[in-house]
Formats: C-alpha cells, sequence, structure tokens
C-alpha cells in the first residue's frame, strides 16, 4: 500500500509535466494536422535558459524566489519566440506541401535544436540549482516535498488559463473554429495564420513552464533531455485523442501514473529481474497498445472534420 | 439598372482538361437579388469559390464595390463584404450555434492576442457586443431558441439558417447563398424566401445558387444561366423562362417540330 501511493503520487508530479508539454502538441496537431516533433526540445530549451538565467541572476546576488521567477519568465518569452519562429521559417512554407514533408522538418528541427543547445550549453550535464528549500510531506505513509506540490499546483493553474483562453476569448474561438473547419474560418475572417502562430506561441509558453518544473524537479538537465520528454508527452496526446486539449491533460496525468506504478511495482512482479529502471518501456507499451485498438485515443471521437 | 456592386469579366477556371468555367462574365447591381442557375456541374460553385477566394481563377478578375478582388485568399473576400453559405452545410459542428455566428463577426472586430491575455476593458466590451449581435442574428433568422446547442445537432432546415446567420455576421455588402432551400420542404422554402427578401431589404445585395426554380423565378431579379461553364443567358426571370438555349440544357434539344 505505501509503494502504490506513494508511486502515485510521483506519476501525479510527472503526469502534470507530461499534461503540460503533451498540450503543445495537441494543440498544433488539432488545428493544423502536424505532430510538431520539435516540441520536445523547445521544452529542453526552456529548462537550458532557465539554468543560464539562474546563474547569471544568482551570481549577481539576486535573491533566490525573484531570480526563479525572472528565470522562468525569461525562458517562457524565449520558447515563445523560438516557437514563433519555427512555425515562420520551417513549417508555414509547407503549408500546403503533402503532410510527410512537414513531419520530416520537423524531425530535422528536432535535430538542429538539439545541437544548438550542445554547442551552446555543451555535451555536459548540468546542475539545476534547488530554487526552494525542500520541505517533505508525510501522508499515510508516503511522502512529498514542497516542490512536487509547486509543480501540481502550477500545472493546474496554467491548464486552467488555457481552458478559460480557447472557451472563453475571441482568439480561443478562432482557434476552435480553425482546428473544425479551416478555410471556413478563413472565410468568416479568422487570420488562421495568426491562429497557428498563436498556437505555437501558446505550446512553447507552457512547454517552457514544463521544462522549468523538469529542471527543478530532478536538478538536473541535458542537451538530449528534450527527446524522451517529448515523446512521452506526444504518447500522453495520442493517449488522452490528440487534438483534444482536455485528453492531452488527463492522458498526461494517467501515462505519469501508469509509468511510475509499474516502476514501482516492475521488480516484484518479475522476481527482481526487472528493475525500475525499465520504466521508460511502459510508455511505449501503452502507446503501441492505443493505436492497436483505439487510435483515435481515449478521448478523440475522430480525427477532425475536414471538408 | 441601379449601382453596380460586382463585375465578373472573363471567368475562366480550369482542373486539368476540364473547364470549368469559361469566359464567364455578368454584373451585379447594388440590393439585387441575383440568380445563377444550370444543370448540375455547369459551373456554379466554381463561380462561388472564384469570388470568395478559395480558388485562384486562371482568368479574367472580379471587380466588387468598385475597386478589383484580389481573390487570393477567403480571408480578403471577407473583409471586402463577400460572405457565402455552402451547398454541403459547413458548420462548425462541435461549436454552439451562437459560437457559429460569434467566429463571424470576427472579421470586423480586432481584439489581439496581448487583449486576449490581458482581458482589458476593451477587450471583454467588444466581447460582449460580439455576443449582443450574435443573438440579434439568430433571432433575425429565427433560430434563437437553439443558441446554445451544439450545431451539429439542429435540424437540417436549422443548419441552413445558421449558416446564413454566421455570414451575416460578417456583415457582408453580397451575400452569396450555395442552393439554400436544398432538401427544404415546402413551408421551410417559403420561409426562406421571406428570409432571403428580409435581408435584401436591410440593404445586402444576394447572390443565389439555386436548384429550386419556382424559388428561384419568384425571387430573383434578374438570372444568369450556366452550362458547361458559359453563360448562356442573362435576364429577368420572364425572359430566362422562355429562352429556348434554357430550355435545351435543363431537358435536352427540343425537336424542331416539337
Amino acid at each position: 500500500m505505501d509503494t502504490f501511493l506513494q508511486q502515485l503520487i510521483n506519476g501525479i508530479v510527472q503526469g502534470s509535466i507530461y499534461a503540460l508539454v503533451a498540450l503543445g502538441y495537441t494543440m498544433v496537431y488539432g488545428i493544423m494536422g502536424l505532430i510538431n516533433f520539435a516540441h520536445g526540445e523547445v521544452v529542453m530549451i526552456g529548462t537550458m535558459v532557465s539554468i543560464t538565467v539562474l546563474g547569471i541572476l544568482l551570481g549577481l546576488g539576486v535573491p533566490m524566489g525573484l531570480a526563479a521567477v525572472l528565470a522562468l519568465l525569461a525562458a517562457m518569452l524565449v520558447c515563445m519566440i523560438l516557437g514563433w519562429s519555427l512555425e515562420r521559417i520551417a513549417y508555414r512554407p509547407l503549408r500546403n506541401a503533402p503532410r510527410l514533408t512537414p513531419l520530416i522538418t520537423a524531425i530535422g528541427m528536432s535535430i538542429v535544436l538539439q545541437n544548438l543547445a550542445m554547442i551552446i550549453w555543451s555535451r555536459n550535464y548540468l546542475s539545476f540549482p534547488p530554487i526552494i528549500e525542500k520541505v517533505s510531506y508525510e501522508v499515510a505513509g508516503a511522502h512529498f516535498s514542497n516542490v512536487q506540490l509547486l509543480i501540481v499546483v502550477l500545472a493546474g493553474l496554467s491548464m486552467a488559463g488555457l481552458l478559460l483562453l480557447i472557451y472563453r476569448t475571441r482568439l480561443g474561438m478562432a482557434m476552435r473554429a480553425t482546428a473544425q473547419n479551416l478555410p471556413v474560418a478563413q472565410l468568416m475572417g479568422v487570420n488562421v495564420n495568426r491562429v497557428i502562430a498563436a498556437a505555437f506561441i501558446i505550446g512553447s509558453a507552457m512547454g517552457a513552464l514544463a521544462g522549468f518544473m523538469v529542471g527543478a524537479y530532478y536538478e538536473i538537465a541535458h542537451y538530449q533531455m528534450g527527446f524522451m520528454l517529448g515523446l512521452k508527452a506526444f504518447t500522453a496526446a495520442v493517449l488522452g485523442g490528440i487534438g483534444n486539449l482536455g485528453g492531452a491533460m488527463l492522458g498526461g496525468l494517467l501515462l505519469g501514473i501508469i509509468e511510475a506504478l509499474a516502476a514501482g511495482y516492475i521488480g516484484d512482479l518479475t522476481g527482481g529481474f526487472l528493475g525500475s529502471h525499465y520504466q521508460d518501456i511502459f510508455a511505449f507499451v501503452v502507446l503501441i497498445g492505443v493505436l492497436m485498438f483505439r487510435p483515435s485515443g481515449l478521448f478523440g471521437e475522430k480525427t477532425g472534420e475536414r471538408a | 439598372m441601379s449601382e453596380l456592386l460586382l463585375e465578373a469579366r472573363g471567368v475562366c477556371k480550369h482542373f486539368g482538361g476540364v473547364k470549368a468555367l469559361t469566359d464567364v462574365s455578368l454584373t451585379i447591381g447594388r440590393g439585387e437579388i441575383y440568380g445563377l442557375i444550370g444543370p448540375n456541374g455547369a459551373g456554379k460553385t466554381t463561380f462561388f469559390n472564384c469570388l470568395t477566394g478559395l480558388y485562384v481563377p486562371d482568368g479574367g478578375g472580379f471587380t466588387f464595390d468598385g475597386q478589383p478582388l484580389q481573390a487570393d485568399a477567403p480571408q480578403k473576400a471577407a473583409v471586402r463584404g463577400i460572405a457565402r453559405t455552402f451547398q454541403n452545410i459547413r458548420l462548425f459542428g462541435q461549436m454552439t450555434a451562437l459560437e457559429n455566428v460569434m467566429v463571424g463577426r470576427h472579421v470586423r472586430t480586432r481584439t489581439g492576442v496581448l487583449g486576449a491575455i490581458l482581458r482589458n476593458r476593451a477587450t471583454r466590451e467588444e466581447e460582449a457586443a460580439i455576443r449582443r449581435r450574435a443573438e440579434e442574428l439568430l433571432h433575425y433568422v429565427g433560430i434563437a431558441d437553439r443558441a446554445g446547442d451544439l450545431a451539429r445537432n439542429l435540424s437540417y432546415g436549422d443548419q441552413r439558417r445558421l449558416e446564413i446567420a454566421r455570414a451575416l455576421a460578417t456583415e457582408p455588402k453580397l451575400l452569396c447563398l450555395d442552393e439554400p432551400a436544398a432538401g427544404m420542404n415546402g413551408a421551410e422554402t417559403e420561409e426562406l424566401k421571406v428570409l432571403i427578401q428580409g435581408i435584401r431589404k436591410d440593404g445586402t445585395t444576394v447572390l443565389l445558387i439555386e436548384h429550386d426554380v419556382k424559388l428561384v423565378m419568384g425571387l430573383c431579379d434578374r438570372l444568369a444561366v450556366l452550362d458547361y461553364g458559359q453563360k448562356i443567358c442573362e435576364d429577368v426571370p420572364a425572359v430566362v423562362q422562355k429562352d429556348k438555349r434554357v430550355i435545351e440544357a435543363y431537358l435536352g434539344e427540343v425537336p424542331e417540330n416539337a
């Protein structure tokens, strides 16, 4: 029972991060049918920028709390510009190309960004300075820290903010209309270029937040960290039904929980043959399972109405 | 005839070897209800698509409201004041009826990304105004009671009305209706006729593609007839009805001694 509760908590924390990243995938897919494989790298650059800015500010003697907030804002700004540029430079010229072309471009952009990060931040593991003094709480034999609590609360707030934006504002309405029928939305005067740019910018901002959280949680970063994180978040988006916002959120949480529980029990179940470091397997078992048995995901009815 | 709103000059559109439109020219006056008829596949919808920027014509062009229409992006046609409905209804099915109309207000409102995030007073007032206008339009087409329903759950006739409300939301000078009466029963068609007459009376010019000959003849001031992508006749209904080429296009060649 201890393991269960403990892994459940760990899974929810990890899952909220997946959910934030998955939203970036699903928003872009929902609107333009593109899987932006470079999104994981945007998250990684969010972590890297946070580390750099934190380092500079702490060196100048700025107090930790303020430095952390400023670093997060800087990471978000850089990622928003990065996401916008990706769309502008790499994807917009391919708007009317066959679907495979932008997909391959996205993989290409992912490699470019990784190498760029390697040049800027070196190929070493970087340490992320602890942003708050860690306090641990205990509930029914399971432990959780204030960092974990902060991650879940921040992720929840930003997701609520996103839902408000999508369902309550004029921009959100334009985004939904474009996702449902791009040419008709255009006929109604919706500036589709702007809507697509907004999807990239908002997704990247949430990616930067996720990147900051990953850094603060694991206190370590590496230029290749975006790859696996991106793949798993993509899995979460597919699990929830790609293109569906609520699906990405729940898919992320669910994937985090499945992974954590599997990692917690795999040792016992295989008599110690497989250890918890095999946890990465489960995300992809889930992906293959979803693609085989419910390709539209848990909440996806259909991939979208195309006229 | 009254002042000119739209002039099409020699519009051509080919799809591979198929000549969907060949040298189609016509003029629509401000305040007219103008009909575009012809057998299936005559090029009526292609003409609409060229006019609203979904297709780029291979030749010829349009003058709209005194200025050339750069019909290379649908959004531009909307800004200039051309709105349309579709033969196969294309609503935003997963959004409510009210939201569908609110999207139509997009072209006439301006709050950007920043305003949406900051939600300042101007933004909130604008959103309230959009909602009010959308409610009025639903009332205008007679489906105010369905405002909160998802568009795809509306009845067929109501979906057609919703498309008209959504098009009107863009404040068009020219409203293009692509077979609005298709699939409607007699009573619904009669209501539609009243609605279209009302729209004209309120100052919007109407371009109508329709198969229901009775509706077209009773409603339109003038008609153009397309056949195999060419305009074969353009006149008032009474004349068009008796035109030999039109009768041939619809019924096949009439024998000399018939």
